[in-house]
């Protein structure tokens, strides 16, 4: 494995301004339309102020792919990234379940599990996000972080948007936070 | 067609009855979309007996429309209509979010709204799964407590009928605070606990049809464009021209509450009894400072995120949250009241928006409420016991509650200056009309004409057709971009006002020819289309009822306050000159297409295919004014 070029995109939640050019910028890439139910990355918004944007952790033992009875999820040589075989997938939905953080979702139309492939490398969310300054969505490199075991703390981003959405409220609003949500 | 899903949802309250119903291309070509959209429905489907709709009457039509360039063209707004309780005409309010995204998206152009249902109700839409819920379990509620619980049961409601989708997302909510339901004129149909579209009153027209909410939920793409590589540069280009102007990014328009009152001298203080004010205490760095626990907050595709979000850390209001007031809303919750500490202004502004009333038409109400207070027209007694003292903060708080629930004064007031002031003196037997500062019924937006420096001119409110919309100001010259034609062109659009400032008007020609196909233009544009939506909007104004009518003679003038001199400032004594007033009226109505009465002249309606129009302004409008 070329793990030199593996990326992971920290999420800063708290900077996030819920401007969903992440959900443009990825589903023009992916789908060449706007279409933010088929985008990689989704920005929930349970309570307004806490903007999530949501997509793959890349968890270091990858419960997804063991989970698929059809091995039609595998992870990128190049980026670590998950991988979707859309002529394998069966929307069967059993990633959905294996992952912590419930972050893959059946694609609107096609019917196969959408989850965030880093673009290849260049990750456009990332980009739009940055070109805005807004800082929310950064690309790192995931090289030196193995030797480290960091690595690992990366799966603790896979959480369910309630759960992060539930940790943020009170960050951001205090003990008024409990009641918004 | 490009742009367009070309289908708008029907839906009668009355009946439960729904339809898809559609639009041919030379309609939408002409008046494409939102505020110009709106316009034509109501005068096809009511115009013929205007002056009769109660505009609280289930024959009136709530129109939430989006427009072709909507979700495309960087800031994502959705336009509601219908006949309008505070101007009795036409008013196209725009609110910005997710909601048309989500529209678009679930296959709908539009929602075209009539009826009224027999009990609180909410529409749920899944693509093209459409429900009428009952909604009696978050009728009273708050925004918040609203948007919370609809949340919640939607998501649950998305999960149980799609379950292996995953993770549904929140749909996007339009709801009414208890204003709304109560049929207060200052009603906003909201969204997001912050976002209102105020003017217009279509919050107690909501209230009116019994119907809390509306909750949309789209899978699907935004429509086929014409050049989709084409529209893909065009967002990048708007987007890198919003990035280079920090101002509202950095500030939102929060940075004018202070600035405007120093140096411009055209904020509301005190109900406009001054328009100066110095008062550090309420800059946007002491906001900036205190309240601010998040700096950029927008909606979807937005590369400004001019709003920011607000929380109360100590005192009295602790607690409070909201969107940072923006210019808007700390002149008219702040200044207008005498209030100049930000707290204070956030408070407020929560409260406002937590009772689902429009924070100008309030604020401007309340400031009419103040100085009736303070010139002991209005007496503790007539206030159910408030005090209302410029900058007590507790008793304007106590006054806005009071009005959203129509309590004692409060049914009287909920009614909007104009209204109320019609009511008062009656009650009182004496003038209190000048002190009312609006046009056509609608609350003056927080920039004063008489000092001469802020856009709107000596006409602006007089002669719009939204009367004191500042979003919509008259101008001349009429292809000005300040002019409400080119605003027209957004609100129809529709996308955000903001987005634009730092692009051509070619830019935005270039997006509507990459999203529709249609070269429209210059020309097209301001000599026929937004021409035609102007005689439209105005012939429903002048023919009003069946509350009031309004006659272009009296009625296309400021308010008294802007005709006595500025007390204080940089520009003391300055004042709006009736004589010239009126010499510029005369160019407006000229440059308009109206005659001397300021009716649209015939042979415009006729060169813009209106011979209905010109045939009801005959029988029902031109007559009267020559008697």
């Amino acid at each position: 494995m070329s793990g030199q070029k593996r990326i992971w995109i920290v999420r800063d939640y708290l900077k996030c301004s819920g401007c969903r050019k992440c959900e443009i910028a990825c589903s023009l890439f992916h789908e060449n339309k706007i279409w933010p139910e088929a985008s990689r990355v989704r920005v929930f918004m349970l309570v307004p102020g806490v903007e999530v944007p949501h997509l793959c952790a890349q968890c270091d033992d990858y419960p997804c792919i063991e989970s698929c009875p059809v091995n039609a999820l595998s992870v990128s040589e190049e980026t670590g990234a998950v991988l979707v075989d859309k002529e394998k997938c069966t929307s069967c939905g059993l990633c959905i379940d294996a992952c912590p953080g419930k972050i893959p979702h059946i694609h609107p139309s096609e019917k196969y599990a959408v989850i965030c492939d880093l673009c290849g490398g260049n990750p456009q969310c990332v980009k739009t996000c940055n070109e805005g300054k807004w800082g929310a969505l950064r690309v790192i490199s995931k090289a030196d972080e193995k030797i480290s075991g960091r690595d690992r703390a990366y799966k603790l981003y896979a959480c369910t948007p309630e759960k992060i959405t539930r940790d943020l409220v009170i960050n951001l609003y205090g003990e008024a936070g409990e009641e918004l949500i | 067609m490009r742009g367009y899903t070309g289908k708008f949802l029907e839906v009668d309250l009355s009946t439960g009855n729904i339809k898809n119903s559609t639009f041919n291309e030379n309609i939408l070509r002409q008046f494409i979309g939102g505020r110009g959209l709106a316009t034509k429905i109501l005068w096809d489907r009511l115009g013929a007996r205007w002056e009769t709709i109660d505009p609280f009457g289930p024959e009136n039509i709530l129109l939430v429309l989006t427009g072709p360039l909507t979700g495309f063209f960087p800031g994502s707004r959705i336009c509601v209509s219908g006949k309008s309780p505070q101007s009795n005409g036409v008013v196209g309010s725009t609110i910005a979010g997710e909601f048309p995204v989500e529209l678009k998206c679930a296959g709908y152009d539009g929602l075209i709204i009539t009826g009224k249902a027999a009990k609180p109700s909410y529409l749920f839409i899944a693509d093209s799964e459409i429900e009428i819920n009952d909604a009696s379990h978050v009728w009273g509620k708050d925004g918040k407590q609203t948007l919370k619980i609809l949340t919640k049961e939607s998501r649950e409601k998305l999960e149980k009928s799609f379950p292996r989708y995953g993770v549904w997302k929140e749909p996007a909510i339009l709801y009414i605070g208890p204003a709304g339901e109560n049929k207060v004129r200052m009603a906003s149909v909201m969204g997001k606990w912050t976002h209102a579209a105020g003017y217009g009153g279509y919050g107690a027209v909501m209230g009116s049809k019994n119907l809390k909410a509306l909750v949309v939920k789209g899978t699907g793409p935004l429509p086929e464009v014409d050049d989709i590589e084409k529209v893909r540069i065009l967002i990048e280009k708007t987007s890198q021209e919003c990035y280079k102007g920090d101002a509202f990014r950095r500030w939102g328009t929060s940075g004018a509450g202070y600035e405007v009152g120093a140096n411009t001298s055209s904020e509301p203080v005190r109900n406009w009894q001054e328009e100066w004010h110095d008062e550090k205490s309420f800059g946007v760095n002491r906001f900036e400072q205190r309240v601010w626990i998040k700096r950029y907050w927008g909606d979807f595709g937005c590369p400004i995120t001019c709003m920011k979000i607000a929380m109360v850390k100590v005192g009295p209001f602790k607690g409070a949250i909201g969107d940072n007031p923006d210019y808007e809303l700390q002149a008219y919750l702040g200044t207008n009241l005498g209030i100049f500490t930000p707290e204070e202004a956030v408070y407020l502004s929560s409260l406002i928006d937590d009772l689902g009333l429009c924070g100008i038409q309030c604020g401007n109400l309340l400031g009419f409420a103040g100085e009736l207070y303070q010139r002991g027209i209005l007496t503790k007694e007539d206030l159910g016991g408030i005090e209302l003292k410029w900058g007590d903060t507790k008793a304007f708080a106590a006054l806005a509650e009071k009005i959203a629930a129509k309590e004692g004064i409060g049914k009287t007031l909920a009614d909007g200056s104009y209204k109320a002031a019609l009511q008062i003196q009656k009650i009182k037997g004496q003038d209190v009309m000048q002190y009312a500062v609006q046009a056509k019924g609608i609350a003056i937006g927080a920039h004063g004409i008489r000092s001469g420096k802020d856009y709107p001119i000596d006409i602006s409110y007089a002669c719009s057709v939204q009367g004191g919309d500042h979003t919509s100001i008259a101008y001349v010259p009429i292809d000005h971009g300040d002019s409400e034609l080119a605003v027209i062109l957004h609100d129809s659009g529709v996308y955000c006002w903001f987005t634009t400032f730092e692009s051509s008007q070619n830019l935005i020609w270039d997006f509507f020819k990459a999203v529709t196909g249609w070269e429209i233009g210059h020309a097209e544009w301001y000599e026929t289309s937004a021409l035609r939506i102007l005689q439209l909007q105005r012939t429903l104004l002048l023919l009003g009822g069946p509350d009031l009518k309004w006659n272009p003679k009296v009625h296309d003038d400021n308010p008294v306050r802007f005709y006595e001199p500025l007390p204080s400032g940089p520009y003391a004594g300055k004042k709006i000159d009736k004589a010239k007033f009126e010499e510029s009226k005369k160019e407006y109505y000229d440059a308009a297409g109206w005659d001397e009465n300021g009716i649209p002249k015939s042979e415009v309606l006729k060169r813009l295919g209106l011979e209905e129009a010109d045939k009801v302004l005959e029988e029902k409008i031109r007559q009267d004014l020559r008697l």
